[in-house]
């Protein structure tokens, strides 16, 4: 029997996506913008977890393994395109940066 | 009440207040700094969930080398508290909130609590060896199982992101 149920777990998820969710709309930090994405891939891995611990099965964390790959690779370039879009029009309002071009 | 469920109840309060304090602070640096605690948190969540070998990478992917980048960046473009990154008036926190909890409300409800899961497949066996690194690496590796291959594509996607970031960072001579 498990000492905590599995839906707990996924409500506690469910809230931590939403504030990510909350974040992503309401900021105009990109690099905040980019902090809440990364609270949303949290909540999933911890569903995915709870999930595979739920099935007693391995491939819940194998899940989590690849979207932390992934979310590494994001990372670097995200920011790598902040700093470039920063170079050229020396700011990083969310608002004026409307075009991807110049 | 048993005690893994106060610990429970412990690690949820301070993930779900350090995660409103991401979202609510207006420097970005604070923000980062209560990124680190949220992630540490769940790195514990990890524990209790007996996937300690997730726990550890949760720890050194996401609060050592990901954090790092973001203060690294945040210290290079110089972003204090800036006038310009000022939030708006208008509708747009408001209806943001309120939609987003609209979407709570409905994957919380309908996924997790009226759908009801199945009963639990976990054993002591399960639990107990869950997370370890043996049996990771045995799925991770086994020709029979999906993730070899996916494990071949990860490394060349982090390839065209080392080299992506490097092009997009470099600067124009």
């Amino acid at each position: 029997m498990l000492p905590v149920p599995t839906e707990y777990y996924l409500v506690l998820s469910g809230v931590l996506f939403t504030i990510g969710v909350i974040g992503v709309l309401i900021k105009r930090n990109p690099i905040v913008i980019f902090m809440c994405i990364e609270l949303m891939l949290n909540a999933v891995n911890l569903s995915f977890v709870a999930l595979g611990r739920h099935f007693g099965h391995i491939n819940g964390q194998m899940y989590v393994i690849f979207v932390m790959a992934v979310a590494a690779a994001e990372v670097a370039i995200g920011l790598g395109i902040i700093v470039a879009v920063f170079r050229t029009r020396e700011t990083i309002n969310i608002d004026e940066i409307n075009l991807l071009k110049y | 009440m048993n005690w893994e469920l106060l610990f429970f109840w412990m690690l949820a309060t301070v993930s779900i207040g350090s995660a409103l304090a991401v979202v609510a602070n207006k420097n970005p640096v604070r923000s980062a700094l209560f990124l680190v605690t949220n992630f540490f948190v769940l790195a514990l969540f990890y524990l209790t969930l007996s996937a300690q070998f997730v726990a550890l990478v949760q720890v050194i992917v996401y609060a050592g080398a990901i954090m790092v980048l973001f203060l690294f960046v945040i210290m290079l473009l110089n972003l204090g508290a800036p006038e310009s990154l000022r939030e708006r008036g208008g509708l747009q926190a408001p209806v943001a909130i309120v939609l987003a909890l609209s979407f709570l409300i409905a994957i919380s409800g309908a996924g997790a609590i009226s759908s009801g899961l199945p009963k639990s497949a976990a054993t002591a066996a399960s639990l107990e060896k869950g997370g370890e690194v043996e049996a990771i690496g045995h799925a991770l590796f086994n020709p029979g199982l999906p993730w070899l291959f996916a494990f071949e594509v990860t490394s060349i996607l982090l390839l065209v992101g080392v080299v992506g970031a490097i092009v997009l960072a470099k600067r124009r001579a």
